[in-house]
């Protein structure tokens, strides 16, 4: 098998990986890198508990070859907190109970950080409607969405 | 397998060159899926998605170019002016996540009979544009989408570019689905009020085997329009709705029959006109 040669920078750590064309962003950091905050849920782009940001942007790792963001930079919910500060969507969706089971959690809160740098939290509305591509099933969106605005507000 | 990765169109053209059978890989929404499933196992990718020459759009006499590798986010955020209800499709594309890897040139190339920006691109006579061993060709949107999931893009070609006309007028998208966001549409359609040539330019998607244009319904319309207003009378809308039904070929399959999708489009249309005229 022909591999192929990337770097990634990784919250900060610079990896060089030889990598089965075929595997996805989601395998290379969890299967290679061995960083599992980032889950796999439905491996087809629905669920959204894969969601990294890619050069600041969120997208669903399970989607997308890994050999595809050769020198990128990707940032996982293992790369949020400073030390044992946590971030402040971290720390909100601790305050808030937004959470049950916590499958989702990386993902709601890499994709809130995302909304956020994109600027699309100023309602409530607004925020459900671009927090669309994370489900949570048990069904804590109230609590995800109150943490969400929690933040916002506070920046 | 193996992952070509160009950063140029002459690279591109080349990788594809050296592997014919190659896919062309654009954002992978849709592609990506089948692979995890195991549906698909590619022997050989041309990844796209750096191709300095497929970015970004472009404003030109009377239209604007949009690059293959625009994303639905970008066409969201940057075109929302120029084409509002393009922007509306973009912002009804599966989710922020897909929005920012999901093309319009993957759109296009993929050709899904429910391709949420095909409708609008359909009605406003888009182009697209191809580079290939032969050379550089542009073919009318309409004809270039053959089929479900068929194109004609020819061996070793590249969709490059979508031209899209500048038109003046009320645009309107909308889309039926089980929810707001991460849906197929059972039925969507695009309509636009093109108020100096005075024509209604209407696109249907998911009601067919590929976006229709339901031209008699655009001419009717068209004919019935006070276009000093522009103005209608309630009746000219609701045969222009009947008609809009008419002209759609569905199927029936596990998203919605036939019969729903034959009568959702003629609802869409009634509400596309009556959001665009003045009341």
């Amino acid at each position: 098998m022909t591999r192929t040669e990337i770097t990634l920078s990784v919250n900060g750590c610079q990896h060089t990986l030889a990598l089965d064309p075929r595997v996805t962003l989601l395998d290379a950091l969890r299967e290679v890198i061995g960083l599992t905050g980032a889950k796999k849920g439905c491996d087809r782009g629905e669920c959204g508990t894969c969601t990294v940001l890619v050069d600041g942007r969120r997208v669903y790792a399970c989607l997308t070859l890994a050999v595809m963001h050769d020198g990128a930079t990707v940032t996982t919910v293992e790369g949020l907190a400073d030390g044992t500060d946590l971030h402040p969507l971290q720390q909100a969706f601790i305050s808030r109970d937004a959470l049950q089971c916590g499958f989702c959690t990386p993902g709601q809160i890499l994709s809130a950080i995302g909304l956020l740098a994109e600027g699309r939290a100023t309602s409530e509305q607004e925020i459900r409607e671009f927090m669309s591509g994370n489900l949570c099933r048990c069904g804590a969106y109230p609590n995800i969405v109150a943490a969400i605005r929690d933040v916002a507000g506070a920046q | 397998m193996t992952v070509a990765r160009p950063r140029t169109l002459a690279e591109a053209l080349g990788a594809l060159e050296a592997t014919p059978d190659a896919h062309l890989l654009a954002g992978g929404t849709d592609f990506m899926v089948e692979v995890n499933f195991g549906h698909r196992r590619p022997t050989d990718i041309v990844a796209l998605r750096r191709v300095v020459e497929l970015q970004g759009h472009e404003h030109a006499d009377g239209h604007v170019t949009l690059g293959a590798m625009l994303t639905y986010a970008e066409i969201e955020a940057d075109l929302a002016e120029d084409f509002p209800a393009l922007a509306a499709a973009g912002r009804t594309v599966g989710s922020p996540q897909i929005r920012n890897a999901g093309t319009i040139g993957g759109n296009v190339g993929t050709a899904s009979p429910a391709g949420d920006t095909l409708p609008l691109l359909v009605a406003l006579d888009a182009e697209v544009d191809l580079a290939g061993p032969e050379g550089t060709r542009t073919v009318a949107l309409d004809e270039f989408i053959t089929g479900p999931k068929r194109t004609d893009r020819r061996p070793g070609e590249i969709i490059t570019r979508v031209r899209v006309p500048r038109v003046t007028g009320p645009q309107q998208f909308l889309k039926i689905g089980t929810r707001n966001a991460m849906v197929i549409s059972i039925a969507c359609l695009a309509l636009v009020l093109d108020l100096d040539a005075r024509r209604v330019r209407c696109g249907l998607g998911s009601v067919g085997p590929r976006p229709l244009r339901p031209r008699a319904a655009e001419d009717f319309l068209s004919g019935e329009i006070d276009w000093d207003g522009p103005r209608a009378a309630p009746g000219a809308v609701r045969r222009f709705a009947e008609l809009v039904a008419e002209a759609c070929t569905p199927i029936t399959d596990q998203r919605g029959t036939a019969e729903y999708r034959r009568h959702a489009a003629g609802v869409l249309a009634r509400r596309a006109v009556e959001r665009s005229l003045q009341s």
